[in-house]
């Protein structure tokens, strides 16, 4: 075909993503525009039909990315090709964000005209402005009565350094103003460059496993085109597959089509059978006719937060196995390797971006994979350096060589920014102080709502401090945090032991400060935890062999039925029935009987209040 | 099945589902009535006995009974007559032994000198009397009809009417009880000198007033478990020296006089449950009756003893392991290896050596050599004896304040 084809095609594709801070309306913008371009009607449309997942739909929040292709008629009587990809809104998945921003050419910014600039709006306009998409404001929410769309402009114009003064005013929740963005993606956002006969240059922006089709490839093409048939690499694997279908993203579904050309978003299939053959970030290219050279793809994002995961059924560690692969498959930035404990048995030490990345993948594993898991407490990367002059990354407490080789040790330490209203200033300062933090500076960004900057340990946020953080505001402070350094520390490990033992898996690296009051709170959850067994438990929590918190489960005194005649026999062998069930579920540490949901119940301990 | 079903003699429970005014603690299967109501179950029950003899059969004939059991509710609610009829429909049916134990349980607040004749002359030979307490604040509490002093009343007046084996049944573990109120009425019960007394720890059941009461704190505070085990402990040290052996966890007798009826429920026996919502366990099958009044009239009206079977279950080999475990292990005399072997053709070691030896070294099971052992049964006839040789297994004394605990590793 003839390459003014292809050219025309490019010219009226649109190719964009919108950012936004949390609840500022990215999802419902996104449902407005694909229903007003007519993609579905009102009345098909499911709300945020582009949050698909269980959890996003009930949190609100988009983690994966998701795709749609929308045909817009504009008012130049123009037919344009608008490729919308969502991104997550929280820090946590910056990745992910960039990884979808790489295949967009601009970004609408989202903007809550009630809230202004939050943490986040900054935090995905400057991830946008990095990857050189034209990002053009969009104030949301007007119909609210304390909406401020014109003091917003102003914030966005002094604070971003964007122009904002024609930014659409609209309202995504009742469709006002729609049009307005639909017309400024054609005038703000540029068409994709490219030439759709050179050979195949393709970046993977993300990528889904299916069970009938194998892994679908998510791509933006940069160069050339990619056609059903053809025999592609990716180039940094090597491996090589035959293309069986190519298509495009309607909203919920994939629609196959011939060929996807220079500019264009899309998938196809090629019978993968190994997920790790098709990374994210990687670049494909035809095998017959190759390119120069593969895109720059992802910097590899750098776990933070690591915990143990283990099956709750020992026998579920291969599909355990299997479901993290394939969640890495579309989430590069998720860790695993084998670990074995001896309270838990066979697992995996996972990394995590962070808290909430942590908790999405826990959930996940539970619900689309169907698993039973226990996880340690989250634990951070320490570096311990050692007195022979090596250096190690710890991110098993477990692993902690003998006090007596440590010359010392490091503890990251993250940048903070809190965005707050001035009456709570003081209750997240305090909060902050609680948590070792050290205060920077407070800058004001207008009369009523200030940034606190601050300085603190990353293992002192991975607990709770979201939540201790909306408690003590009301839930109006946001946060955003960025990893500054390391900086030396008084650690120590703190050990619990049951009955003498100690249980690996509830090890955890602790600032010597904290500790006495850490390893109580420890003692005293495991003691409601664990059921009486036929001998009293001591439980112990020691720092360096030394006890410094101690509880007792006393002895199991009377666990017998009084009665037992011919009516109460059938009874009898359910009660007996149902204690052995429960006797299953029990892990054997030493010679106790905890169960395993007790590892669970203990870890989720709040660290702070 | 391998297993050989057990054929010889069989018990009879016979179950009277109505009493005076339904106790606080009480969730078996009992109300208040009225006197038409009771007479018109007598009849059914009666047709019952006639229907079902045929299902109690050794080759051709009736199987020989050799214990009969009629249980409530409060089957002393029973007029002369009525104890009369029921046992004379019994004695015409089934082959019952001569030296047959036949137990009825009496409530306090229900009987006389008259009617306890009458019972006696009825052929039953053993009360079991329903005192649970001789303090009188602790009976009102529970919400019984009688008072203490009705209770020793009873009592004399059963031995009046010829009763030598009679029962005393105590409930320990009260709320507000402590060791002092406890032992007073142990004291009293052993006063009267019955040739067997159980003692059981309250168990506050789903569904009933005492537990809603406690639910809302409307109860004094219950013995904690240590407590609890403390007054479990004392009771059969305060027993014992006062002639009573434990037998069972809740069970105290003099030599000899331990329950045979009840025995049989833990070793196997066959028995077959007559009544409103009886149970039964008979050819390899456990059943039920309908426990729905309306059901129960229908099936005996239609003469249709089969569908009188509810919750059947076929009991396997495997079940019957079980059982022989988790039942033989209530009583102190624990089970004989040999006759696991002789029943289910596999040494009980073999069978359960893993489970065995842990709870041996845990100290929750006692393995005693052939010899010392002590015959469990009183003269069962029928039943063979205990042999002397192969050991014995036997709960400790810890192994039977956590006795569930310990059976639960039994289940196959």
């Amino acid at each position: 075909m003839a390459s003014n084809h292809y050219d025309s095609i490019r010219e009226r594709t649109r190719n964009f993503c919108i950012v936004a801070h949390i609840d500022h309306g990215k999802s419902t913008l996104a449902d407005r525009m694909i229903e007003r371009t007519g993609l579905l009607t009102s009345r098909e449309m499911q709300d945020q039909v582009l949050d698909n997942m269980d959890l996003e739909r009930e949190r609100g929040i988009t983690i994966k990315s998701q795709a749609v292709r929308l045909i817009y008629k504009a008012k130049d009587g123009v037919e344009y090709i608008f490729n919308l990809i969502d991104t997550p809104g929280h820090v946590d998945f910056n990745y992910e964000v960039s990884r979808s921003l790489a295949a967009c050419d601009g970004a609408i910014l989202v903007v809550d005209a009630t809230q202004g600039i939050q943490a986040q709006t900054l935090a995905n306009v400057y991830l946008a402005l990095e990857h050189d998409l034209d990002v053009f404001p969009v104030i949301n929410k007007i119909d609210l009565p304390s909406a401020m769309p014109e003091e917003v402009k102003q914030e966005i114009e002094d604070v971003i350094g964007i122009e904002a003064e024609d930014a659409p005013l609209i309202s995504a929740k009742q469709g006002v103003g729609i049009e307005d963005v639909l017309e400024a993606v054609v005038a703000k956002i540029p068409a994709p460059e490219g030439d759709a006969q050179a050979p195949l240059q393709a970046l993977i922006f993300d990528s889904l496993y299916d069970s009938y089709r194998g892994v679908i490839v998510f791509c933006r093409i940069r160069e050339g085109l990619i056609r059903k048939g053809m025999t592609v690499r990716m180039m940094a694997t090597g491996a090589t597959a035959e293309v069986v279908e190519v298509g495009y993203f309607g909203p919920g579904q994939f629609i196959p089509c011939d060929e996807l050309a220079a500019g264009q978003v899309g998938y196809f299939t090629a019978s993968i059978k190994n997920i790790k053959d098709a990374r994210v970030g990687d670049t494909v290219t035809e095998h017959a006719r190759p390119c120069a050279e593969p895109l720059p793809g992802y910097k590899k994002a750098q776990p933070m937060v690591y915990c143990g995961l283990y099956p709750a059924d020992s026998a579920k560690y291969p599909d355990l196995r299997d479901a993290l692969e394939k969640l890495q498959l579309n989430d590069a930035s998720l860790f695993f390797e084998p670990e074995t404990s001896l309270a838990l048995g066979f697992g995996f030490r996972c990394g995590f971006l962070g808290l909430l990345h942590m908790e999405v993948i826990l959930e996940r594993l539970e619900r689309e994979y169907d698993l039973d898991l226990i996880s340690t407490a989250p634990g951070v990367v320490y570096k311990v350096y050692k007195t022979d002059g090596t250096m190690i990354e710890l991110t098993n407490p477990s692993n902690l060589p003998d006090p007596a080789k440590i010359e010392h040790m490091e503890e990251p330490i993250v940048s903070a920014e809190i965005m707050v209203t001035t009456e709570f200033i003081g209750s997240i300062m305090q909060l902050c102080q609680e948590r070792r933090g050290r205060y920077l500076d407070t800058e004001y960004i207008e009369e009523t709502r200030a940034i606190l900057k601050y300085e603190l340990p990353l293992n002192e946020i991975i607990y709770d401090f979201f939540d201790a953080l909306k408690s003590r505001s009301r839930g109006y402070a946001s946060f955003d945090y960025d990893l500054k350094g390391y900086e030396t520390s008084e650690l120590v490990k703190m050990d619990i032991l049951v009955n003498k033992e100690p249980v690996d898996a509830l090890s955890f690296i602790v600032h010597a400060a904290g500790a006495y009051d850490r390893g109580r709170k420890m003692c005293e959850k495991l003691k409601e935890e664990i059921p009486r067994q036929l001998f009293d438990v001591p439980i112990q929590a020691a720092v360096g062999g030394r006890v410094i918190a101690r509880e007792t489960v006393r002895q199991l005194r009377k666990d017998v039925l009084a009665k037992c005649y011919g009516g109460d026999i059938s009874r009898k062998k359910k009660l007996l029935e149902k204690q052995k069930e429960g006797k299953k579920r029990m892990q054997i540490v030493g010679n106790v009987e905890i169960p395993k949901e007790a590892f669970m119940n203990v870890l989720k301990l709040d660290s702070g209040n | 099945m391998n297993e050989k079903i057990h054929r010889g003699p069989v018990s009879l429970y016979l179950h009277f589902p109505f009493c005076e005014r339904k106790c606080r603690y009480c969730d078996f299967l009992s109300g208040p009535a009225r006197a038409e109501e009771r007479e018109d179950y007598i009849e059914l029950l009666c047709r019952e006995i006639r229907l079902r003899a045929r299902e109690v059969t050794e080759s051709e004939a009736t199987a020989p009974v050799d214990t009969i059991f009629i249980g409530g509710g409060t089957p002393s609610l029973m007029t002369p007559e009525q104890a009369e009829r029921l046992m004379q429909a019994i004695f015409s049916h089934y082959n019952v032994m001569d030296n047959a134990e036949i137990s009825m349980e009496v409530n306090p607040g229900t009987a006389d000198l008259a009617k306890l004749r009458a019972y006696r002359s009825a052929g039953i030979n053993r009360l079991s009397i329903g005192v649970q307490s001789f303090d009188d604040a602790e009976l009102r509490l529970l919400g019984r009809i009688h008072t203490s002093d009705q209770a020793r009343r009873i009592f004399h007046m059963a031995r009046e009417a010829g009763f030598s084996n009679i029962n005393l049944d105590l409930m320990s573990a009260l709320p507000g009880q402590n060791i002092e109120t406890w032992s007073k009425t142990l004291r009293e019960a052993v006063a009267l000198q019955p040739s067997h007394l159980s003692a059981y720890s309250l168990i506050i059941e789903e569904g009933t007033p005492f537990a809603r009461m406690f639910s809302q704190k409307e109860l004094p505070a219950l013995p904690s478990e240590e407590e609890d085990r403390e007054i479990y402990h004392f009771t059969k040290k305060f027993l014992a020296e006062n002639g009573y052996r434990r037998y069972e966890i809740s069970n105290y007798a003099r030599e000899g006089y331990e329950c045979r009826h009840n025995c049989g429920y833990w070793t196997g026996h066959e028995y077959l449950g007559l009544g409103l919502g009886a149970s039964s366990d008979l050819g390899g099958m456990r059943f039920k009756n309908p426990d729905q009044m309306s059901l129960y009239r229908k099936r005996i009206e239609e003469r249709n003893a089969a569908a009188l079977r509810c919750e059947k279950q076929e009991m396997t080999r495997e079940d019957r392991m079980e059982e022989f475990m988790y039942l033989g292990l209530r009583m102190t005399s624990g089970v004989s290896e040999k006759e696991f072997e002789d029943r289910f053709g596999i040494p009980l070691e073999v069978q359960f050596g893993d489970v065995l030896r842990r709870h041996i070294s845990q100290n929750l099971i006692r393995r005693l050599p052939g010899d010392s052992a002590r015959p469990a049964l009183p003269g069962n006839s029928g039943q063979a004896a205990f042999p002397g040789n192969g050991g014995r297994l036997v709960l400790t004394e810890y192994g039977l304040d956590v006795a569930n605990y310990v059976m639960a590793d039994y289940l196959l």
